[in-house]
């Protein structure tokens, strides 16, 4: 089974501060992670791998940077990893990513496609769907469990708010994983050494041209573009009370409850 | 010329979830400033379309229906072939999805099969003039913000050509508002069934089983006031302290993300970016610091009041009632405080 993982090197979102004064992002300094989802979409497709052999090929598209993301997966267990880089797909929204990435996929192969559910940095949950459609396969996201059923057949769990299913899709598919669908290995010291020695591929726009329409990826292809882009605004503080007692503190609560008739 | 405001309704078990209907009073309001009409889309098995009193007291025009077997259960691709062709059929101006996990699986799909942008978890969408220079006389656009990078920043978002311009919008960010007919009376409103091409073979899945999680708790999205503890509340205990004071003030708890990771209280409790997005009349953060992640969440409570040792918690930049104190202390005797206030009360 030829299982390809597509990741996204993510700021870690966690540690993005805001600078008090500017109220700007501050962007030095902060770790580029593999984005979370992904990176348990990785352990899932290791997983499938061990049980019924195959490979497991990786994927990202972002700048030359990105290929420590790409060597992290390969430290994990991936076999071979591919950059999908140029200065043509620079400012795609995710349409266009997803007409990009499809692109790269039909030119690598594959029978299972696994993506995250969403980045931290975009959070939409809009290019594993739309590399689905782009491809013509059946998808299914919000996945928390896939198991072999036969060598054409999944069985997999599909999270909702109140249920989940137990659905059997054919392969190639696409999945987008949740964290739930596994605890993601850690790389090994073997792993780390082979990742550095060997090479990632880059797929440019020249590899992929003939497979896309130039009109409809990057910056002027994309069909959303940002207007603006801008810090919150506070809402602005109310009253705090310092060195109150706590009696004080709480006649200033009720008070401020019954005033509101929220009592 | 693309035309008109739809709203792609969400049912499961023939229940038209409440996202629905807080999405067509938004497109109401955006239509006052277009001009336009609003219509639902909606669909499922036979009969789901029988009852549409609430599409059209939410503000709906109409209601453009497809029953079909098929489509009992949500799957991707017969909902999306409906969806489309229906999108296809009618051209319009401006589409919402409800951002649930259903919404977030079927617009983007959609959004690729019509060759449209698509704009995720808008917190916001305004009509306004855009003109790409001072000569063009200027048009209408749908202006959507969505917050990025775990809520630390905004984005707002355009699609200037391609129609329809779509946005998925979560449940509890907009506001229902019911029409009130006079008299009383229902609004009326128009009722189509679409003749949609779907076919046993566009179902590419099977579903084998569907499991309904556990007797569903009430959902804190739909809390009147939430008590919210944060890592401030120190141990897992402290959530039945919280619970006594909640009872008091009818509401539910709530937490933020460290609490839930630690496992101290289920994951659907969680207020935040990662978790739900709640605007109760009353938000009590208990020990919570205000993480832009967890502020994302909340801001949009009707009163705010925070109680934590930290005088410097940002928590207090969107309370506006903050109390710099031990929660340990003030909680238990507020407890105390709001039962001798309701016995005094009592009539």
């Amino acid at each position: 089974m030829k299982i390809v993982v597509c990741i996204k090197q993510v700021p870690d979102t966690n540690e993005v501060k805001l600078d008090p004064v500017t109220n700007t992002l501050i962007r030095e300094g902060v770790p580029s992670i593999i984005n979370h989802d992904d990176k348990s979409g990785i352990e899932a497709a290791l997983k499938l791998k061990e049980q019924v052999g195959g490979e497991v090929v990786v994927v990202c598209m972002g700048p030359k940077q990105a290929d420590v993301a790409l060597r992290e997966a390969l430290a994990m267990g991936c076999d071979k990893a591919m950059l999908v880089s140029a200065r043509e797909f620079g400012g795609s929204d995710t349409y266009a990513t997803a007409k990009i990435i499809a692109a790269a996929l039909r030119k690598i192969g594959y029978d299972l496609v696994i993506t995250g559910r969403q980045a931290i940095d975009g959070d939409t949950a809009q290019v594993g769907p739309q590399i689905a459609e782009n491809l013509g396969i059946p998808q299914v996201s919000y996945v928390e469990g896939v198991e072999v059923l036969n060598e054409s057949t999944l069985l997999v769990q599909r999270q909702y708010e109140d249920r989940y299913h137990m659905i059997e899709v054919k392969m190639p598919c696409l999945l987008t994983a949740l964290t739930e669908l596994g605890e993601p290995r850690y790389m090994t010291v073997k792993g780390i050494v082979e990742a550095y020695r060997q090479e990632i591929e880059v797929m440019d726009y020249e590899m992929l041209k003939d497979d896309l329409d130039i009109a409809t990826i990057g910056l002027k292809g994309s069909p959303t573009n940002v207007y603006k882009s801008f810090t919150k605004q506070a809402k602005g503080a109310g009253t705090k009370l310092t060195e109150l007692s706590p009696d004080e503190a709480v006649d200033a609560i009720i008070n401020a409850l019954q005033e509101r008739h929220l009592v | 010329m693309s035309k008109d405001i739809y709203v792609v309704a969400e049912q499961r078990d023939a229940v038209i979830q409440k996202v629905s209907f807080e999405l067509i009073s938004e497109a109401k309001r955006l239509s006052m400033v277009t001009g336009e009409k609003v219509y639902a889309i909606l669909a499922g098995a036979k009969g789901v379309a029988e009852d549409l009193g609430d599409f059209y007291r939410a503000g709906a025009d109409g209601v453009i229906y497809v029953e079909d077997e098929l489509l009992k259960e949500y799957t991707t691709e017969p909902y999306t072939k409906v969806v489309s062709e229906i999108l296809l059929a009618k051209d319009p101006n401006i589409v919402l999805f409800g951002a649930t996990s259903i919404g977030r699986d079927l617009a983007p799909r959609v959004a690729a099969r019509i060759h449209t942008g698509l704009t995720a978890d808008c917190t916001k969408l305004e009509i306004l003039d855009w003109s790409p220079n001072q000569e063009t006389e200027p048009e209408k656009l749908l202006y959507m913000t969505r917050p990025a990078f775990g809520g630390n920043i905004m984005a707002t978002i355009l699609c200037k050509e391609k129609r329809p311009q779509m946005a998925t919008v979560r449940p509890g960010v907009m506001k229902r508002e019911d029409i009130i007919a006079e008299c009383g009376a229902t609004p009326e409103g128009t009722k189509e069934e679409f003749k949609s091409t779907l076919k046993k073979e566009d179902m590419n899945v099977v579903i084998r089983e569907v499991v309904k999680c556990k007797v569903q708790k009430t959902d804190i999205i739909e809390a009147k006031a939430l008590i919210s503890g944060g890592r401030g509340i120190g141990s897992p205990e402290a959530f039945s302290m919280l619970k006594e004071l909640a009872e008091l003030l009818e509401a539910d708890i709530s937490s933020s993300r460290a609490n839930v990771d630690a496992g101290w209280i289920d994951r659907d409790r969680q207020v935040g970016q990662t978790g739900k997005t709640v605007r109760p009349s009353l938000y009590m953060a208990c020990g919570i610091s205000g993480a832009i992640q967890h502020v994302a969440g909340m801001e949009d409570s009707d009163y705010v009041i925070a109680i934590n040792k930290n005088e410097t918690a940002a928590i207090f930049d969107v309370a506006d009632l903050g109390i710099v104190g031990d929660l340990k202390i003030i909680i238990p005797k507020l407890i105390e405080g709001l039962k001798r206030y309701k016995e005094l009360n009592r009539c």
